[in-house]
């Protein structure tokens, strides 16, 4: 079920610093913990997050077992023209999930 | 770096960790999410873990302190998940900004916390989290200019636990 | 005995209305279950005094309650409004074919609930319903107890109660708010502790660093940061008991389902919070 919210401040006005707030649902196991009878548990989280305005990176994090679950980044760039912000997150065991956005610049 | 090896899964947060009662309550209570700025701990006192990470992304590059601002609540309900903040003084122009902001910290199994890649787009360089602690520690935020300057801020932050033991479910 | 004057509250309580003869600051669970006398069946905290822990809490951990961008029980709800949408079962029914929008059939369910079922004759609580209607309308499987799924659809079925009242006031329930009663002021486990010698007569002073709360369960299913997950009131409840060194009743049993419907009634005028975020 993966599953993201992601909250872009509506309408803003071109050249204006806005705020992009990030969600993503994944446990993000640490690969530190251990089973009751002392197996390793894998480690399995979202290693990367890339955020694209219109093709053009804005925004990347490299992420460590010490983000905790279901990760949130906040993060800002200048409104520059109307278009897709697309999000991307990438993980271990193959994970990756997207999620785009319309924004809209006056 | 001296931590006990037993292992709560009960905790949920993955790794060793130590019951901590809070031992000054009035002080740390309420208190809002700023703390001044404390000088990098001395080299000599780093676990070697931190210091070798601090050392992949800096080399041997001056570290100033200061112009980043770390908030993080001195005193946490739960080391799972708590709230982080860097904001980096700069204009975030095309030859002036934060190139990356990379946050360490001293306990955890490993040093790391987040890396991030910004650039004059940005408008600001700051950014808003949620961490894991698994003890009471220091939290480091490093900021790369664009100029090859590294700034820098740390945090202390106290973890309590709840008085009751949990089960995995 | 009053508390002692000048020693602040934490929480800003007042301080009457609270028994207990012995305030000391700090409390370890042993000690507690050593001095307390048998809890008063008047011990109900009176309406005005009524707090949810979400007052208590860190203004991190209530920012990421009040914001549903920051929220992780948002994401259970997002995933609920998808199941309510899907059609399943042998009848390849939603639950949306009944019940149309959630937000208008949905609100203020939560907050009366467990309610009185009167073809089983017994009270039942929100994902006991969920899963009569599952079994009974849609004809699949009932959803096992913290499933992804029944927890999803609770949390989307709560969120349509968020900010009403909590009401409790179906003559039917009595005896199981009774019984529920009863089990909150028994003593039990290895420390021989009842439920409301904390939570009636202790709230708002520490144990361990953190303060204890009244117990409401205004905000379930919540996301728990020590779970790193959502939850159920009956697995809050689950842990409490594990925590007093007592045996947890199993999922569903009689005793959770009073235990809840007293919680609910002892929490009457409190505004649901679901989902909300507990450390």
């Amino acid at each position: 079920m993966a599953r993201s919210l992601i909250k872009v401040s509506p309408n803003p006005r071109r050249g204006e610093v806005i705020e992009i707030k990030t969600l993503i649902s994944h446990e993000m196991e640490t690969g530190f913990r251990h089973t009751s009878t002392g197996a390793a548990i894998p480690r399995d989280i979202i290693t990367s997050f890339v955020a694209t305005y219109n093709g053009e990176e804005i925004f990347a994090a490299q992420l460590f077992p010490a983000i905790a679950a279901n990760p949130f980044i906040t993060f800002y760039t200048i409104a520059r023209e109307s278009g897709v912000l697309e999000f991307r997150w990438t993980g271990d065991n193959g994970y990756a999930a997207s999620e785009q956005v319309k924004i809209t610049v006056e | 770096m001296g931590e006990s090896t037993r292992v709560n899964d009960r905790a949920g947060a993955g790794w060793p960790s130590t019951r901590r009662e809070v031992m000054k309550s009035a002080g740390a209570l309420g208190l809002g999410s700023l703390l001044p700025p404390l000088s990098v701990r001395p080299a000599a006192a780093m676990p070697a873990g931190l210091k070798a990470a601090m050392a992949a992304v800096i080399g041997d590059a001056k570290l100033n302190i200061g112009r980043v601002k770390l908030e993080i609540p001195p005193l946490v309900e739960n080391g799972n998940t708590v709230a982080c903040a860097v904001a980096v003084e700069s204009p975030m122009t095309e030859t002036d900004y934060v190139k990356a902001i990379h946050i360490f910290n001293e306990k955890n199994p490993q040093p790391n916390v987040i890396s991030i890649n910004l650039g004059p787009r940005a408008g600001r360089a700051a950014i808003a989290t949620r961490i894991r602690l698994s003890d009471s520690q220091t939290v480091t935020a490093v900021a790369q200019m664009s100029d090859g300057s590294f700034w820098s801020t740390s945090v202390d932050v106290l973890i309590t636990l709840g008085a009751c033991l949990e089960d995995p479910l | 005995m009053t508390r002692a004057a000048g020693v602040p509250s934490a929480l800003g309580f007042a301080g009457a209305g609270r028994r207990a003869a012995m305030r000391p600051r700090a409390l370890g669970l042993a000690a507690l279950a050593g001095t307390l006398a048998a809890p008063s069946l008047a011990a109900d905290i009176p309406p005005n005094e009524r707090r949810s822990a979400y007052e208590s809490m860190s203004a991190a951990s209530k920012a990421m309650q009040d914001d549903d961008t920051a929220n992780p029980g948002m994401l259970w709800v997002l995933d609920g409004e998808a199941l309510w949408r899907r059609r399943d079962g042998e009848r390849a029914r939603a639950c949306a074919d009944c019940h149309g929008e959630a937000a208008q059939s949905m609100r203020g369910v939560a907050a009366r609930y467990p309610a009185f079922d009167a073809k089983r004759a017994a009270a039942i609580d929100l994902e006991g319903r969920i899963n009569l209607c599952r079994v009974e309308q849609q004809q699949g499987p009932a959803l096992k107890p913290e499933s992804k799924e029944l927890l999803a659809l609770s949390a989307y079925v709560a969120r349509q109660s968020r900010g009403l009242p909590i009401e409790s006031n179906d003559p039917r329930l009595q005896p199981t708010i009774e019984a529920g009663r009863a089990l909150f002021e028994r003593r039990q486990g290895q420390l021989n502790l009842a439920c409301a010698h904390c939570h009636d007569e202790h709230w708002g002073q520490k144990l361990a660093g953190n303060a204890i709360p009244q117990g409401h369960p205004t905000g379930y299913p919540l996301y728990r940061l020590e779970w790193q997950g959502l939850g159920s009131l009956q697995r809050r409840l689950r842990n409490c008991m594990i925590g007093m060194r007592a045996e947890s009743y199993a999922f569903d049993s009689p005793e959770f389902i009073a235990l809840e419907t007293y919680l609910m009634w002892r929490a009457r005028g409190l505004s649901v919070e679901s989902p909300a975020v507990r450390p």
